[in-house]
């Protein structure tokens, strides 16, 4: 095997190895495809295989990132679509705009925020990325633009967004940004002792405030099953708060892979732990900074190495609200199973449709954790969790996803074989061919 | 306390009236440049050959606050324009600094045995900015202040086999800096030299990247802060001021049988 086959392939989680070609798009005038397949490329934080191409070539987008217009007075936004979420972040909130929907990264780029219909804590305010967007261009492989809206070419506006990218290439994008008067959260805090607590804790603050949020000590079992400390914020009107500590950019990047035993059934139980024990009092009201709220783990470069060189798999589901149970039952499992998620993460996802054929988000429980690689072991508990979300009637989210069977993709994901339809005969994915096998 | 306030209010005074010129602006480590530039509101001027890649980024320099942004299309292998677009952009203003990002890199092995490809790396590395220095020093010295920020290159330090004709041409361009810095000197006009090291740019698409490749937009912030301060050398990154010094102290006995 060639040196270069060993190394991770470019997506977030490490878990696949392969050489991974790729090309580098400058201009927008000037895009011409290969004749290999091709995949659109942002800045690879999709966690698995739904950002990579095996045998063929991604169009890497990263440097398509300039700004095409701004209308100030709206917060609207034109802007190649490699442009990431940090650098509109840069440009706008000096002026007091933000972006309506964030994920919990800001190195995601328009495009693929857009290709993946992102959300954030704000679903139940404010709905998917998607919702978001005015208007972008596709490029398709047989030169054709097409400018797709919610009114214009509209059925190509719905297959692309959540599209993972593979309509065509989104060349630009039309954004809305949200009016806010300080860079400042206001967030609350709160330590909650179960499950129940949690559910009870999300219907009332899904009323007062605009995020909502719980990160979950997946480790706890019996009464305590599903504590955690749930988090309610909204934009502060309040300008600065120079007291407070800000979490810049990459301070510093992890120098290396950590071993593979770095992260094991003790240090993740530990670290569990330790956070749910941090907090002493049952609730904290506290500034933070936009940058700490939204994306903690930005502060850290290359964090993903931290679960070694055999990579890590995320697990993302969404659970229908009426079978709570499965939830519940699906908590129960993270915390008999053997390693335990290091980081997990419970939200309540609001009514909002989402606009795209294969947009993940739908009403109910969306649950998010992940697992250092341990092979078969760790494959066979991901896998009784499958058996969980889709006997509740839930799905998966391909954008975290490197190993869901074809089966069960097109359960959580019934249009499929409408949206196929618009899949541009020269793009393709691993995820994809994955789900075609 | 009060040096820190007026040097601010300077780069505020600065920013809003005089101008920043860009020779090569399509390239990679110039757009940065350029960014932050606009983002303080100076007037800027963009010169390159491809009229549609200068349009684009004029569009995102307006947006990000330049108060007033001009173009020039103009290919600086052609030396007989260059007085030409000069005395167009001394006819905007004072010219409070001037960035010469052009340049080419070709593959050494494609043209060490070609006279010809030769000549033509001496020229768009060396010759055609020295031209252009040539040409704007005197103009400067009338304007009685001014920064000339030239990006040369590691490559310069010391003549390698891999790299010695573009490493030649870089370092013909670094000792012609030394000596219009100490020329200008008492004309308050300041020359600063940048080498940047491994850069991942559109020019450097084809080499595979280690570890001690740095991105455009931390070679580009490296130079404005540079161009703040006035330094008259920088390597960008900082760890390459190491790596040179290591470099060029290799007796030359055993540096020719080096394979850098």
């Amino acid at each position: 095997m060639d040196k270069a086959d060993q190394t991770p392939a470019p997506s977030w989680g490490r878990y696949f190895k392969w050489h991974q070609p790729r090309q580098k798009l400058q201009w927008r005038h000037q895009i011409s495809f290969p004749d290999l397949k091709v995949l659109p490329y942002g800045l690879g934080r999709s966690y698995g295989d739904s950002c990579l191409l095996q045998h063929g070539t991604l169009l890497d987008c990263s440097n398509l990132n300039r700004l095409i217009h701004f209308d100030k007075e709206n917060g609207i936004l034109t802007a190649e679509a490699g442009l990431s979420l940090r650098d509109i972040l840069e440009f706008a909130v000096p002026k007091g705009w933000f972006l309506p929907v964030t994920p919990g990264s800001q190195f995601v780029t328009l495009g693929g925020a857009i290709a993946n219909d992102v959300h954030g804590k704000n679903h139940h305010r404010a709905g998917n990325f998607g919702h978001h967007i005015l208007e972008f261009t596709l490029l398709r492989s047989n030169g054709e633009t097409l400018h797709c809206s919610r009114t214009e070419n509209s059925e190509w506006f719905a297959a692309t967004v959540g599209g993972l990218g593979l309509t065509g290439l989104i060349v630009s994008v039309t954004i809305k940004l949200k009016s806010i008067h300080s860079p400042w959260m206001d967030v609350t805090s709160i330590k909650y002792s179960n499950f129940d607590e949690f559910c009870a804790l999300s219907d009332s603050y899904s009323k007062s405030h605009e995020y909502t949020v719980a990160w979950v000590d997946a480790c706890a079992t019996g009464h305590n099953l599903g504590r955690g400390i749930f988090l309610a914020a909204h934009h502060s009107e309040v300008g600065v708060h120079d007291d407070v500590k800000i979490n810049k950019q990459p301070g510093f990047n992890l120098p290396f892979t950590f071993p593979n035993f770095a992260l094991n059934a003790f240090t993740v139980r530990a670290f569990n732990t330790l956070y749910y024990a941090r907090q002493q009092q049952r609730i904290v009201n506290q500034p933070q900074h936009y940058r700490n709220y939204f994306y903690p783990l930005d502060g850290i470069g290359q964090w993903n190495k931290m679960y070694g060189s055999r990579g890590f798999l995320q697990y993302q589901c969404v659970i229908p609200k009426e079978n709570k149970e499965a939830m519940r039952s699906l908590i129960e499992s993270v915390a008999h199973s053997k390693t335990g998620s290091f980081l997990t993460v419970l939200k309540e996802f609001g009514n909002i449709k989402s606009l795209g054929m294969m947009s993940f988000p739908r009403p109910g429980y969306t649950f998010a954790l992940d697992f250092a690689n341990q092979g078969q072991s760790t494959l066979r508990l991901l896998s009784r969790f499958d058996a969980i979300v889709s006997e509740a009637q839930g799905a998966v989210y391909p954008a975290k996803d490197a190993r869901m069977s074809a089966q069960h993709f097109r359960q959580y994901f019934p249009k499929w074989q409408a949206w196929q339809k618009f899949i541009d005969p020269a793009f393709s994915s691993s995820f994809w061919q994955r789900m075609l096998e | 306390m009060n040096t820190t306030m007026n040097t601010t209010m300077n780069i505020e005074n600065n920013s809003t009236q005089a101008w920043v010129v860009i020779f090569g602006a399509t390239s990679a480590i110039a757009y940065e440049v350029a960014k932050i530039h606009a983002e303080r509101g100076y007037r800027i001027a963009l010169i390159g050959r491809s009229p549609e890649k200068i349009e684009v980024l004029a569009q995102d320099l307006r947006i990000r606050g330049s108060k007033d942004l001009k173009t020039f299309i103009c290919d600086l292998n052609d030396n007989s324009a260059h007085q030409h677009v000069i005395n167009s952009i001394f006819e905007l203003g004072i010219i409070d600094r001037v960035l010469f990002a052009h340049g080419t890199l070709p593959n050494q092995k494609d043209i060490e045995d070609s006279v010809e490809a030769t000549m033509q790396c001496i020229q768009d590395n060396a010759l055609s900015t020295i031209r252009l220095l040539t040409l704007i020093a005197p103009k400067m010295v009338v304007q009685k202040r001014g920064l000339l920020a030239v990006i040369s290159s590691v490559a310069g330090d010391r003549g390698r086999k891999s790299n010695y004709i573009y490493g030649a041409s870089k370092g013909f361009l670094t000792r012609f800096c030394e000596g219009l810095r100490n020329r200008l000197l008492n004309d308050g006009v300041h020359v600063l030299t940048i080498k940047p090291g491994f850069v991942d740019t559109p020019m450097t698409a084809e080499f595979p990247k280690s570890g001690l490749w740095a991105t455009p937009q931390k070679v580009g912030a490296d130079i404005t802060k540079a161009m703040d301060k006035k330094r008259n050398t920088i390597y960008t990154p900082w760890f390459w001021q190491f790596i040179m010094l290591i470099i060029q102290h290799i007796p030359e006995a055993i540096f020719k049988k080096l394979s850098l």
